[in-house]
C-alpha cells in the first residue's frame, strides 16, 4: 500500500514526530533491556560499578579447553604452587607465598590444643607465579550445586584471561531454584526438584515434598483458571438478566452494582478477612477465587453493554421457536458475546496473575504461595543482592503475559479502549 | 404487587434467578463487609476476640494522630504527581501517536509493555536501578554529567519522586485510552478549524483537548483512585514501615500494618472508612467539577 499525500495536513504523514517518538520509547524500553540483560549476567558481573549491559565472562584456555572463570585478582606478590607431601592436606596443591616455601619444605601455621605453632612440612615444588600474575577460580553457576571436575584455581598472565560476551541462560533455572523453599532440596537437579513439588491436590505434610516455583505456578494458574471461569460464567449471566429481561427492580440493581466499583479493595479488606476466617478459608486459595463465581461489578457492567447493543429481534425469534431464557442465553447470547467475554477472560487472569495485596492478606501458608507472593517473599529474604536471580524471576513473571499479548493484542487494546471511552 | 401481570410476574422471577449469584456476591463480599467495616470501626477489634463497641474512639484518635496524617499527606502527593505526570506523558504520547504515523503498532507495543509488567516484578526491577550499587539510574545521570546523583529510596526527599517517575513509565494504558478517544474526534471538525486558519497548537487547545475532555476526565479520576490505593510498590521496595523516615509510608500501607501486623482491626476499619469518604467525595467533586469543563455533546 502506498500512502497517498493530499494537500489536507491532517491525512499527511509527519515524519518529524518520529524523533521525539523514538526517544521516548527508548526511554520506556530501557528498564525491559536492563531487565534481560540482568538476567543473563554472570553473579559476579551484577552489581559491578559502573554497571555494563552486556553479560560478559572471563575465560583462559587450559589443555586446549575453554574454561570460564571468575574475573581476575592480582596476586600482588611472588608465590609459589607446591603439592603437599605430608601433613593434613597431604596430596593438596596450595598456592603459597614465595617466602613460606624453602628448601622443600611449607611453612604453615597448625592449631596444637589452643596455639597456633608454626611448623614446616614437606612439598614438591611445582610452578612459581610473578607478582604481576592473576589469580582466577573455575567459574561455577550456583554456591548450592557441586563444583565440576577438574583444577579449581589458576594463576596466569593477565593477557591469557579473555572476556568473551556470553549470556548465561542457567540464570533461569538457578532463579526457579532459589525460589524453592526446602534448603535440603536446592543441590538437587532441576526435574527432580520439580518432581518432588508440592501441588495444589498433594498433601503437604507428606514426606519428600516441598514448596517449589512449581508449587508457586500451580496455584497460581487453580487461581487464575478459577477465576475466569467463574466470572466468565457469573458475569455473563447476570448481564443477562440486566440487559435482555425487563422486571421491575432491574435498573436498581444496576445502578448500585455501578455504585459498588466505587468501593476499593482496601476499604473490605479486614472485614473480608473476617469473614473467610469464620468460613476457614484463610490460609487456602479460595478466597482468591470463590468469590469470582458472583459475579463482579466491572465485568457485570461491561457484559450488559455488550448485550444491550444485540438487537431483541435475535431473543424474540428463539423464544417463539420454544428457546428456554437460559436457553437464549446460552446458547444465542454467550457465542454473540465471545469478543467481549475474551476481553473480561483476559483481565481477570491478568489480575489474578499480578495480584498482590489479596495473595499477602489471605496466603497464609507458604505452600498457598501464588507466584507474585513468591518472588516478594524470596526478594525479602535476599533482597539487596542475587539482583541477577530476581531479574531472571521476574522476566519468568512477566513471560507469559508478553507471550498472551503478543496473541491476543487486539483483545488487550480493545478491552482497555473500550472501558476507557464508553466507561 | 398484585398489579403486574402475570407476564411482568414472570420476568421479575426470571430477572432475580439469572442475577442471583450477584445478589449473593453482592451481599456477602462488598454490602456485608462494608457495613461490617462500618460497625468495626467503632469497636476494638483484633478478630481474635468480639468487637467491643466504643463509639467514635477510633476516630477521635486518628485525628490526634501524627503517623496517620503522614501517610494521607504522602498518598495525596504520590496520587496527585503520578496522575498529573501520567497523564502529561500519556496524553503527549497519544497525540505523538495520532498524526499518522509510520509504524504505529511498533511504537504502540513500546509504550504499552511496561503496563503488563506485574506490579511485583516492575517493583524489584526499579529498586535494582535505583540501587547506588551498580544500579543504572545514576550511572546514567553520571553520563549527562550528574556526579553526585540522589540516593533515592534511601533518601526521604527522592523516594516519592522514585515511585512517581515508576508510576510514569506504566503510561501506556491510558495513552490506549487517549488514543481510542483521539480516533472517535470527527476529522470534519479538524478540517473545519484548518480552513478556519487555526494553527496545530490552537487546533490542539481548542479543538482536540475539549472533543477528548470526557476521556481525559475519566483517566485522571481514575488514575486518582487508584493512586490513593498504592501499596504494592511501597511495600517490596522499602518494606511495611514505608522507609525511609515513613516517607513512602502511604495510607493503605498503614491501614494494612494497623490491620495485620498490629492487629487493630477497630483502628484500620476507622482509617478504610474514611478512604472511602475521601474517594466518594473525590468522584462527587470531580462529577460536579466535570459538568462545566467537560464537552461530552459531539
Amino acid at each position: 500500500m502506498t500512502a497517498k499525500r493530499s494537500p489536507n495536513p491532517l491525512h499527511q504523514s509527519k515524519s518529524y514526530v518520529h524523533a521525539p517518538l523514538i526517544i521516548l520509547s527508548i526511554l520506556f524500553l530501557i528498564p525491559f533491556v536492563w531487565l534481560i540483560m540482568s538476567s543473563l549476567q554472570p553473579r559476579e558481573q551484577v552489581g559491578k560499578n559502573p554497571p555494563e549491559w552486556l553479560p560478559r565472562q572471563h575465560y583462559i584456555m587450559h589443555d586446549e579447553k575453554k574454561i570460564f572463570v571468575t574475573p581476575p585478582e592480582e596476586i600482588g606478590i611472588e608465590k609459589v604452587e607446591v603439592k603437599m607431601l605430608e601433613g593434613l592436606k597431604k596430596g593438596q596443591q596450595l598456592l603459597v607465598d614465595k617466602s613460606a616455601y624453602q628448601n622443600g619444605q611449607v611453612l604453615q601455621k597448625v592449631q596444637v590444643a589452643d596455639q597456633f605453632e608454626e611448623k614446616a612440612f614437606a612439598a614438591e615444588l611445582i610452578a612459581s607465579y610473578a607478582a604481576t600474575d592473576v589469580y582466577v577460580k573455575r567459574w561455577q553457576l550456583s554456591k548450592i550445586t557441586p563444583a565440576e571436575e577438574g583444577r579449581q584455581w589458576f594463576c596466569v598472565k593477565p593477557e591469557d584471561v579473555q572476556v568473551e560476551i556470553n549470556a548465561v541462560w542457567g540464570n533461569y533455572g538457578e532463579a526457579v531454584r532459589a525460589l524453592t523453599a526446602g534448603e535440603e532440596y536446592k543441590a538437587l537437579p532441576l526435574s527432580e526438584l520439580m518432581a518432588k513439588s508440592s501441588t495444589p491436590l498433594t498433601d503437604k505434610h507428606a514426606d519428600g515434598v516441598t514448596i517449589t516455583f512449581l508449587t508457586y505456578l500451580l496455584n497460581t494458574l487453580v487461581v487464575a483458571v478459577l477465576s475466569v471461569i467463574g466470572t466468565v460464567l457469573s458475569s455473563s449471566l447476570v448481564a443477562y438478566g440486566l440487559s435482555r429481561i425487563k422486571w421491575r427492580g432491574s435498573n436498581t440493581l444496576f445502578i448500585i452494582t455501578l455504585s459498588t466499583m466505587m468501593i476499593p479493595f482496601p476499604v473490605l479488606m479486614i472485614p473480608l478477612y473476617s469473614v473467610f476466617r469464620e468460613l476457614g478459608w484463610i490460609g487456602t486459595l479460595m478466597p482468591l477465587w470463590v468469590p469470582a463465581f458472583f459475579g463482579s461489578a466491572f465485568n457485570i457492567f461491561l457484559l450488559r453493554q455488550f448485550f444491550l447493543t444485540i438487537p431483541s429481534e435475535i431473543s424474540d425469534a428463539a423464544r417463539i421457536d420454544g428457546c428456554s431464557e437460559f436457553g437464549i442465553y446460552w446458547r444465542i447470547m454467550l457465542p454473540l458475546a465471545k469478543p467481549a467475554l475474551a476481553v473480561v477472560a483476559l483481565f481477570q487472569f491478568l489480575f489474578c496473575w499480578n495480584d498482590f495485596l489479596g495473595p499477602m492478606i489471605f496466603l497464609t501458608e507458604p505452600s498457598t504461595f501464588t507466584m507474585a507472593l513468591g518472588l516478594q517473599q524470596y526478594q525479602s529474604q535476599h533482597g539487596g543482592s542475587e539482583w541477577h536471580l530476581l531479574m531472571a524471576a521476574s522476566v519468568l513473571l512477566v513471560l507469559p503475559i508478553i507471550v498472551l499479548f503478543f496473541f491476543m493484542q487486539k483483545t488487550f487494546i480493545q478491552g482497555i479502549s473500550t472501558t476507557g471511552v464508553k466507561g | 404487587m398484585n398489579s403486574m401481570s402475570a407476564h411482568e410476574k414472570k420476568n421479575l422471577i426470571k430477572g432475580l434467578l439469572f442475577c442471583s449469584p450477584w445478589l449473593i456476591g453482592l451481599m456477602v463480599f462488598m454490602v456485608y463487609p462494608m457495613m461490617a467495616a462500618l460497625y468495626y470501626s467503632m469497636c476494638d477489634y483484633s478478630v481474635l476476640l468480639p468487637p467491643v463497641f466504643i463509639g467514635f474512639d477510633n476516630y477521635t484518635d486518628l485525628i490526634q494522630d501524627g503517623v496517620f496524617w503522614q501517610s494521607l499527606g504522602n498518598t495525596v502527593y504520590f496520587a496527585l504527581f503520578s496522575v498529573i505526570f501520567s497523564l502529561i506523558m500519556s496524553l503527549a504520547l497519544a497525540l505523538l501517536l495520532n498524526c499518522q504515523v509510520r509504524g504505529l503498532a511498533w511504537y504502540r507495543t513500546c509504550f504499552f509493555l511496561p503496563t503488563l509488567m506485574p506490579v511485583v516484578a516492575g517493583s524489584i526491577l526499579w529498586m535494582w536501578m535505583y540501587s547506588g550499587d551498580g544500579g543504572i539510574i545514576n550511572t546514567m545521570l553520571g553520563y549527562i554529567g550528574i556526579d553526585n546523583p540522589p540516593a533515592w529510596l534511601a533518601d526521604k526527599h527522592f523516594a516519592k519522586p522514585a515511585l512517581i517517575l515508576m508510576s510514569v513509565w506504566g503510561a501506556g494504558h491510558a495513552m490506549v485510552i487517549f488514543l481510542a478517544g483521539l480516533q472517535d474526534v470527527p476529522k470534519s471538525i479538524q478540517e473545519a478549524a484548518i480552513i478556519d486558519g487555526a494553527n496545530a497548537w490552537q487546533r490542539l487547545i481548542h479543538v482536540t483537548i475539549p472533543m477528548i475532555s470526557p476521556v481525559i476526565y475519566f483517566n485522571l479520576i481514575m488514575g486518582l483512585i487508584g493512586g490513593l490505593q498504592v501499596f504494592t510498590q511501597a511495600f517490596i521496595m522499602t518494606g511495611a514501615e514505608g522507609a525511609p523516615e515513613r516517607s513512602l509510608l502511604f495510607y493503605v500501607l498503614r491501614l494494612f500494618n494497623l490491620g495485620f501486623n498490629d492487629l487493630r482491626m477497630g483502628y484500620a476499619c476507622a482509617m478504610a472508612v474514611i478512604l472511602f469518604i475521601i474517594i466518594l467525595s473525590l468522584t462527587l467533586f470531580m462529577n460536579k467539577l466535570s459538568k462545566k469543563l467537560v464537552t461530552y455533546d459531539r
